[in-house]
């Protein structure tokens, strides 16, 4: 045990429980930024993706763990990744799609 | 007779391999069902994503949903996984009182997030939202909602019932090393599961 406890030399737990809440505050404001929802989306990707990360290296200690289990780790996302862009192009031509404008109606009785 | 006893103590893995995880074969089991796992939640979630783009009235998640429950709901999963690692930390430097608390706090996390869950669901039913059903547009919105944060709650109630046996098991069990590893093998599936909600968060409430 305190052999793997030398081996852990990253941020401390807190501060990355500080970079979770502040990312996790960036991404409630990132909504309301008045930008394209093309851009909003993208900063949203990108900031969830930080915070798994973040939960993956430290808190499930995959920075500390051989190569290997990483790219276990890796598969689903690579999978994940792949479905999406499978999936892309095709909602990409759906013709019926408006970008973003038909928010909430008045519910229907 | 020494033959025997040799292959007792040398299993049938190549002498150039060592494990993946030197520590135990339970955090390698664990690892690949939390693959598996992702992979179930990958699929949902890209699914959710196509029948949006393919949809011409999908509600605007944030204005139906709302986002400052769920934004403290995230807040309390994230709180349980430092609960969680700070256990850990203290079976590693022998306290185990303090370890025990810290488990137990965990657990009342993800237990208090599934009571949230229950609310919202309840509050979002009596609004008119079904797995059937959706008064603000696409049908397939609410069943996609229900089916995701569903699968998503049973794993945190799933976590929760693990995280409870894991502290009958320290408590019970004299072997710190052994304390360490089950408590270890717990946290990650823990950590999966807020990592999981991290993902739910952004792609079924605010994007």
């Amino acid at each position: 045990m305190a052999q793997s406890h030398a081996e852990h030399h990253g941020p401390s737990y807190m501060a990355i429980f500080w970079y979770l809440a502040v990312l996790t505050v960036i991404e409630i404001a990132v909504i309301f930024l008045p930008i394209g929802k093309l851009a909003i989306g993208v900063m949203l990707v990108a900031l969830a993706s930080a915070k798994a990360a973040l939960v993956a290296l430290y808190f499930m200690h995959l920075r500390f763990e051989t190569k290997t289990l990483g790219y276990i780790a890796l598969t689903p996302v690579v999978i994940a990744a792949l479905l999406v862009l499978v999936l892309l192009p095709d909602s990409l031509y759906m013709p019926h799609q408006t970008a973003g404008d038909k928010k909430m109606e008045a519910p229907k009785h | 007779m020494s033959d025997a006893a040799t292959a007792l103590h040398h299993p049938a893995v190549e002498p150039v391999e060592s494990p993946l995880t030197p520590e135990s074969w339970g955090k390698l089991g664990m690892w690949v069902f939390l693959a598996g796992d992702a992979m179930g939640f990958g699929v949902l979630l890209a699914s959710y994503g196509a029948m949006r783009a393919g949809s011409a009235d999908w509600p605007n998640p944030a204005e139906v949903l709302g986002i400052q429950l769920t934004a403290l709901m995230t807040f309390l999963l994230i709180c349980s996984s430092v609960t969680m690692v700070k256990s850990l930390e203290n079976l590693k430097s022998g306290n185990l009182a303090r370890a025990k608390m810290f488990l137990l706090l965990t657990a009342l996390g993800g237990a208090i997030f599934v009571g949230l869950q229950a609310y919202e669901w309840t509050h979002l039913i009596h609004r008119g939202l079904m797995v059937f059903g959706n008064p603000w547009g696409a049908t397939l919105f609410g069943a996609s909602f229900f089916i995701i944060t569903g699968f998503h709650g049973m794993h945190v109630t799933a976590g929760v019932i693990y995280l409870l046996s894991i502290y009958g098991v320290i408590s019970r069990n004299s072997d710190m090393g052994y304390k360490y590893m089950v408590t270890e093998v717990a946290g990650l599936y823990w950590h999966f599961v807020d990592l999981v909600w991290i993902m739910v968060f952004t792609f079924v409430y605010l994007l």
